[in-house]
Parts: structure tokens; C-alpha cells; sequence
């Protein structure tokens, strides 16, 4: 194997309780490149997507990108790849912190899951020494106490990721956290860990990361920093308040979804933004590993009515837990925030979740008798107490350990979950950003703001001010953007970094690290292909084309207030230019010479 | 006065670009483990403390080692190991009471931070945040003693 990948993969079959390292499939490397991209076609190879996700047939795989653990762009990070149990879609959930690096200093570019041991299990891997060890001590304990536990037993630089007791209770948006803040988050990946019977993974590296031209690289690192620094969003605003720096900004533009998108501006705004966290909570800024930006905000709660520590709460999970809940008490939303991290489940999906429940109860569709309290929007100490529900699994937080979708449907209501392909929506109402609708309407996941993230030229006008309202244009950004974003999450870089820095710098950084040869064209065209792979999983998994759409709500429902009233989504007048520019038929099918361009038929 | 890499732990987010930064010039690889500066993450107390070999005007390393493979040079004060001399039988990794000096299994040699020998520090060139500089001044103790003095200013009424 060339540089930069490692060029091993270490395969546990839990059923069995074996590790076995193989080779890394060279030729899948150089088309799918790795982490997202690369997993994805191993999933795809050895995965029937009729799998339930949740049943030992599915495969759980935690990769590494052949830039993970060096420098140069934010490169500490991994995806974990499965079979969606809230989506029913390919799921890939991305995280940093030091985990991920430990990995490949260990010596893997990926582990492969299969089959469900029969007990509680986590896995050791001191570099060649690798073992599945008894969990039964560990399970029902929260992350960060599992951490703590398994450095104290195995190894005490061991870098850990592990799913809290919603993972081990199949809460189907379980998160897999590592580094004790860091979250893997969307998806439910944390479920799927958990019906594997697998708690954790504790790594140990002592080995490093070779590259092809170490001084080209070494050049082009330097280059990419120095985009990075002068750029005003990875340079200024995320070092300096976080990603919660977007609180005001999407408020003030007018499409920060409000009482589970029954309103696009919230008052409270200002009392859960980044800056009122500056000067609340924050203790200090963080890294991950390899990072300039150091988004990261560790913050400690001391307050009467809520105690803790921790990272965050980021911006999506402030959004999720205050202004979709109507919330805008910041110590209840930092509080929630560690809960969901301490018990291990998506902040985003649980904090819309929760706001669904409370239009349900708005609406008289759901009563207090069945919660166990009133639900009203913006009761911050009954949203803290029914994340713990959750978390718990307990009560009428196991209707809401199912998602929105699943507890609008029950409710006769499914209209009044906010998502697509039963994923909630992130932080951005796509009424207002045209080119976040279609994005949402068409990302592999559902309702995603990761897989191509529009809000850059929407909103912050980087790199360059696109009209949000506009849809000419929409369909070629879209696609551009998502491509450009599987091959980010494929080689190991933070996608935040890409406010700065574009395919030249990525493509001159991979091909310095492996020895690859690519061109900025050819980047993208992997990027096409990975995009692709993900779409014949879903469409084998029975997700068809019909989903690719958004909540009546977003489509028929004009925006009531602030700066975008009056817009809705105007996907239809989007979605048939973006097929075509695919490559898809008509019916969103992508065609046999389509395929077999990328190599995928 | 000496160059040293000056540290300003207030200033450190835990990226561990120094570690990166000088396993990958000196170790050919990045790999954090095996680099002479340390940057330790706390993850419960949120701190993150970076150390290194200060160049000791004293050396413990320099005493202890039996074969005189360890001196202080004059004009940089940088502490070097003569790799010629060294015969790796590690007194000068016990006897240095900081851990900043290692035996290395692929040189099988003692190997510690020599500032990179003349060329700007790689740790230095890559941390983001400034936390390490490189300087004859102590910045980082002018700058304490500025927020000290700034303090007693604060609380200084008119005269």
C-alpha cells in the first residue's frame, strides 16, 4: 500500500469474538479514498440494504481517511458507517477529537463490526494487540464515566469511543461519543453499536503516519493554514465564539426555526447565542486534533437549577433544544446538552423531537396525562426532564426514543415531524435558504446540513453571496457541494475548514499524502461516485425517490414572520434540474451509463 | 541570553500540531507519541499543558551520562546529544528528572529537543494559537507580570 493509508483493516466479528487484520482493498482506496467514502463501499460489498438495521446482519464500520492524524487541514477525523435504524437509509456520522488519529497511529484505517456478541463487550487494540474484553462492568454507565473506567483497566492513554445507556437501550438516535464530548451524532449509530452488544472501542498508538512527499506536503499544510487563519469564519468566528456563533446571524437573517418551524425569528435568541455563552459558561476553547480553528467550547454549569460540565452545547444543539422547543434558557439547553453527550444520543434529533411533542400538545393531539406534565413551548425544566426521559427510555420518553416521525405518525400527525427520510431537519429553515431545501430534500441521510452545506453561500457569502431566496443556480451548487463534502469526510479533513480552503487545497494535500495524482476534476468525480454508492444503498434499502421531499409544512406553509415571510421551499421548480444534472432519469433513478461512468454498475 | 521555545499554556487549545509538527521533521512520520515536545490534554479540568526540554543551564542528562555524549553548547546553550558517542544505555533518560529526554528504538540512541538544531522550531512554525513562541525574551513572564501590574493599576485610585 502507498503512503497515507495505512493499508489495514482490522475485521471483528463479534459473534464469533475474533479479530483478524486484512489487507485494505488498494484499488476501493484510490476510487473511494476512505472514511466515509471507503466505508461506504465496504458496507455496500458486504451489506444486504434490506438489513434490519438493528439485527446482526448489519455491519457497524469506524474509518479513518488517509489524511487522519496529520497536519494541514483539521485532519483528526472518522465516520462511522452502518445501516440507519431512524432512516432506514446508509448512515455515516462523522466525529474529531483524538480517537480517530489514535487509530491510525495504532496501525487501521478502518474496523469493520459484524454480527452481535452475546454479552457486553468493548474492544481493546494496544497497536498489534487486539481483544474483545467483558463490558459487563461498564454497561448502563454514562460516557464519560466509561472512559474514565476503561483507562483506569486498560491503558491510561487509551483514546476511547463508546456508545451511554441510549445506545445500550436502542434509543434509534444514539450517538457513539469519543474523547467524552466529541459525538459521531446523526443517525442513530450509537443503536446500532448497541444491538451489537458492543460498548466500546479503546485505542492505544504508538505508531504514526507516513506520507508520499513530505516536504510538498509539509508546503501545502502551511498554504492550507494560512487560509484557514485569514478566513473570516474558520479565522474569526468559530475560534472566537464557536459554532454558536451562527445563533444571532441565522436568527437576524431569518430562518431559525422557532416552535418546531411554526416561526422563523425567536425572541430569546440573544439569551442562548454564542455570545451569551461567552459570557455564561464558557471556560475555555478546544481543539480537535490537528486543528487551527478550535471550535471547541468547554463550559461549566454551577447554577441553582442545573449542575454540570463539559463541551457545548454547539449551535445545532442550542437550535435543537432552545428555539425549536422555544426555549431560551441557556442553562436548561447547556444542561440537556450534557445529558444527551453523558447518556450518548443526537442533541439534534432529540431536542426536535421533543419540540414536536410540544406542537402535538399544542395542538390537543397529545395530552398531559400521557407526558406526566404540561409540554409547553418554551418550558426549558420539561424539555431538561424529557431528554432524560430519553435518555432513559423510561415513560413517554420511550415514544419519543423513536423520533419524530415515529411520534407524529403515532399521534395521526406524521405531517408535524420536521424531517426528511425520517431524519429532523438541522438549524436552517429551508423556506428561507432555496439551496438548503433541495439539499435537504435530496442528501443521502435526510435532512442534513453536513452533506452539503449551503448556508456558507446563503448566508455568510463564503466563497462567494448567493441570493438565498433564488433558485437559478441552486441545482449545480447542490451538487457541487455535495460531492465536494463526501470527498471532505472521505480523506479525514473537518468540513469546517472548507469556509476556507477548496478542492486545489485538498487535492494538492491527498495527492502529497498517498502519491495519488488526482486533479480538482477528478476529485469531484470521486465525490460523484461515493454520492452515487450512497443512493443505489437507499434505493435497494426501499428509500425511493418520493422522499426526496420536504414537510408539507416547508412547501405549503409560507413563513410567517422576520426578514423571509412570506417564502416557502420551492423544491419542485429545483429537484428535476438537480436529476438532470446527476445524471438521473426523471424518476431520480441514476441511469446504467451514468453507473458505469463511475464505475459503479 | 538563550532562544528558548517560550510556553504560554493559557494560550494552548490541545490540537497537538506541536507534537504533530516535530514527529513529522524528526521521526519522519506524524506521530505524537514519538515526538519530543509533549502537549497533554486534561479532558475533565479542560487543560491543556505542553512541555518540552528547556535546555538546562545545569543538565541532569549532560551529568549523568557516563560517556560525555551529552554537551551545552556555548553560543545557542542548546543541550545535544552526540550521537557518535551515544552508546544508548539510557542513564541520561533515568537521570532526567522531566521525561524530556528518550532512548529511540530506531536510532537506538538518546534523543532529545535541540531546537532543531539551528532551524526555526517546527513546533513553533505550526502551533495556531502562539501558545509556543520562540525568543532570547520571556514574553510570557513579561506578560504575567503586565496582567499583574494592570491589576494593581485597576485597583489603584487617583492620587
Amino acid at each position: 500500500m502507498g503512503k497515507g493509508w495505512i493499508g489495514k483493516v482490522l475485521r471483528v466479528n463479534l459473534t464469533e469474538g475474533t479479530c483478524a487484520v486484512e489487507k485494505l482493498n488498494e484499488a476501493w482506496a484510490r476510487e473511494y479514498l476512505g472514511g466515509r467514502g471507503l466505508a461506504s463501499k465496504y458496507l455496500c460489498a458486504e451489506v444486504d440494504p434490506g438489513v434490519d438495521p438493528l439485527g446482526p446482519e448489519n455491519k457497524l464500520i469506524f474509518a479513518a481517511g488517509p489524511l487522519t492524524g496529520t497536519y494541514g487541514a483539521a485532519n483528526g477525523r472518522y465516520m462511522a458507517v452502518t445501516k440507519s435504524p431512524l432512516s432506514g437509509t446508509i448512515a455515516s456520522s462523522n466525529s474529531g477529537g483524538y480517537f480517530p488519529s489514535e487509530l491510525r497511529y495504532a496501525g487501521y484505517d478502518l474496523i469493520i463490526f459484524e454480527g452481535k456478541s452475546p454479552r457486553p463487550v468493548y474492544l481493546q487494540i494496544h497497536n498489534q494487540n487486539v481483544k474483545l474484553a467483558d463490558a459487563s462492568q461498564l454497561w448502563g454507565q454514562s460516557t464519560d464515566r466509561t472512559e474514565d473506567l476503561i483507562r483506569e483497566k486498560f491503558h491510561g492513554d487509551a483514546k476511547v469511543a463508546c456508545i451511554g445507556p441510549a445506545g445500550e437501550r436502542r434509543v434509534l438516535f444514539a450517538n457513539i461519543i469519543n474523547d467524552k464530548h466529541r459525538a459521531a451524532g446523526r443517525s442513530g449509530v450509537g443503536a446500532v453499536m448497541g444491538s451489537k452488544n458492543l460498548k466500546a472501542v479503546a485505542v492505544r498508538g504508538n505508531g504514526g503516519v507516513e506520507v508520499a512527499d513530505p516536504q510538498g506536503y509539509r508546503t501545502a499544510a502551511l498554504d492550507s493554514y494560512g487560509l484557514l487563519r485569514n478566513n473570516p469564519v474558520s479565522g474569526q468566528g468559530l475560534p472566537a465564539l464557536g459554532t454558536a456563533v451562527l445563533v444571532n446571524i441565522i436568527n437576524q437573517s431569518g430562518a431559525l426555526p422557532t416552535n418546531n418551524f411554526q416561526f422563523d425569528t425567536f425572541a430569546g435568541a440573544e439569551a442562548i447565542s454564542g455570545e451569551k455563552l461567552a459570557e455564561t459558561y464558557l471556560k475555555r476553547n478546544k481543539s480537535c486534533l490537528g486543528c487551527v480553528i478550535g471550535c471547541g467550547r468547554v463550559t461549566r454549569l454551577s447554577g441553582a437549577a442545573y449542575q454540570g460540565s463539559g463541551e457545548g452545547p454547539e449551535y445545532e444543539s442550542i437550535w435543537a433544544l432552545g428555539a425549536a422547543c422555544g426555549v431560551s434558557d441557556l442553562a436548561a439547553v447547556t444542561k440537556a446538552n450534557y445529558l444527551c453527550n453523558e447518556y450518548g444520543m443526537d442533541t439534534i434529533t432529540a431536542g426536535a423531537t421533543v419540540a414536536c411533542a410540544m406542537e402535538l400538545f399544542e395542538k390537543g393531539l397529545l395530552s398531559e396525562a400521557e407526558v406526566g406534565m404540561p409540554l409547553p413551548f418554551g418550558d426549558g425544566a420539561a424539555m431538561v426532564k424529557l431528554i432524560e426521559l430519553i435518555a432513559k427510555n423510561e415513560g413517554f420518553g420511550q415514544k419519543l426514543a423513536l423520533g419524530s416521525y415515529r411520534l407524529a405518525e403515532l399521534y395521526g400527525a406524521p405531517e408535524l415531524s420536521m424531517s426528511v427520510k425520517k431524519l429532523e431537519f438541522p438549524a436552517y429553515d429551508g423556506r428561507g435558504l432555496q439551496g438548503m431545501a433541495l439539499q435537504y430534500a435530496t442528501s443521502n441521510r435526510g435532512a442534513c446540513h453536513v452533506r452539503g452545506y449551503l448556508v456558507s453561500p446563503e448566508i455568510l457569502g463564503l466563497p462567494e453571496k448567493l441570493d438565498p431566496q433564488a433558485i437559478e443556480g441552486k441545482a449545480s451548487w447542490t451538487k457541487i457541494f455535495q460531492d465536494f463534502t463526501a470527498v471532505v469526510d472521505s480523506v479525514g479533513v473537518c468540513l469546517f475548514t472548507t469556509f476556507a480552503i477548496g478542492a486545489p487545497q485538498v487535492t494538492r494535500l491527498l495527492n502529497a499524502a498517498t502519491g495519488l495524482t488526482l486533479d480538482e476534476e477528478a476529485l469531484l468525480v470521486v465525490g460523484d461516485r461515493i454520492w452515487n454508492l450512497e443512493r443505489q444503498f437507499n434505493l435497494r434499502a426501499g428509500v425511493d425517490p418520493g422522499q426526496d421531499t420536504l414537510p408539507k409544512r416547508l412547501l405549503d406553509e409560507p413563513i410567517p414572520d422576520g426578514p423571509l415571510r412570506g417564502a416557502t421551499a420551492r423544491l419542485a421548480e429545483m429537484l428535476p434540474e438537480y436529476y438532470r444534472l446527476r445524471g438521473w432519469s426523471a424518476d431520480g433513478i441514476p441511469g446504467e451509463e451514468k453507473l458505469k461512468s463511475l464505475g459503479l454498475s | 541570553m538563550q532562544k528558548l521555545i517560550r510556553i504560554e499554556p493559557s494560550k494552548c487549545v490541545g490540537c497537538k500540531s506541536c507534537e504533530l509538527a516535530c514527529s513529522f521533521k524528526h521521526r519522519g512520520m506524524f506521530a505524537p507519541s514519538r515526538s519530543r515536545i509533549v502537549n497533554e490534554v486534561f479532558l475533565d479540568e479542560a487543560k491543556f499543558i505542553t512541555v518540552t526540554c528547556m535546555q538546562c543551564d545545569e543538565p541532569w542528562c549532560l551529568k549523568a551520562c557516563p560517556k560525555g555524549a551529552i554537551g551545552k553548547d556555548a553560543v545557542s546553550g542548546v543541550v545535544n546529544v552526540d550521537e557518535v558517542k551515544c552508546v544508548g544505555c539510557r542513564t541520561c533518560v533515568s537521570a532526567c528528572p522531566f521525561g524530556m529526554i528518550t532512548y529511540q528504538e530506531s536510532s537506538r540512541k538518546a534523543d532529545k529537543c535541540n531546537l532543531c538544531a539551528g532551524d526555526f522550531p517546527e513546533c513553533v512554525t505550526f502551533c495556531p494559537t502562539r501558545c509556543l513562541t520562540f525568543s532570547e525574551e520571556d514574553k510570557p513572564l513579561r506578560e504575567k507580570v503586565l496582567r499583574f501590574v494592570n491589576t494593581m493599576k485597576d485597583g489603584q485610585g487617583e492620587v
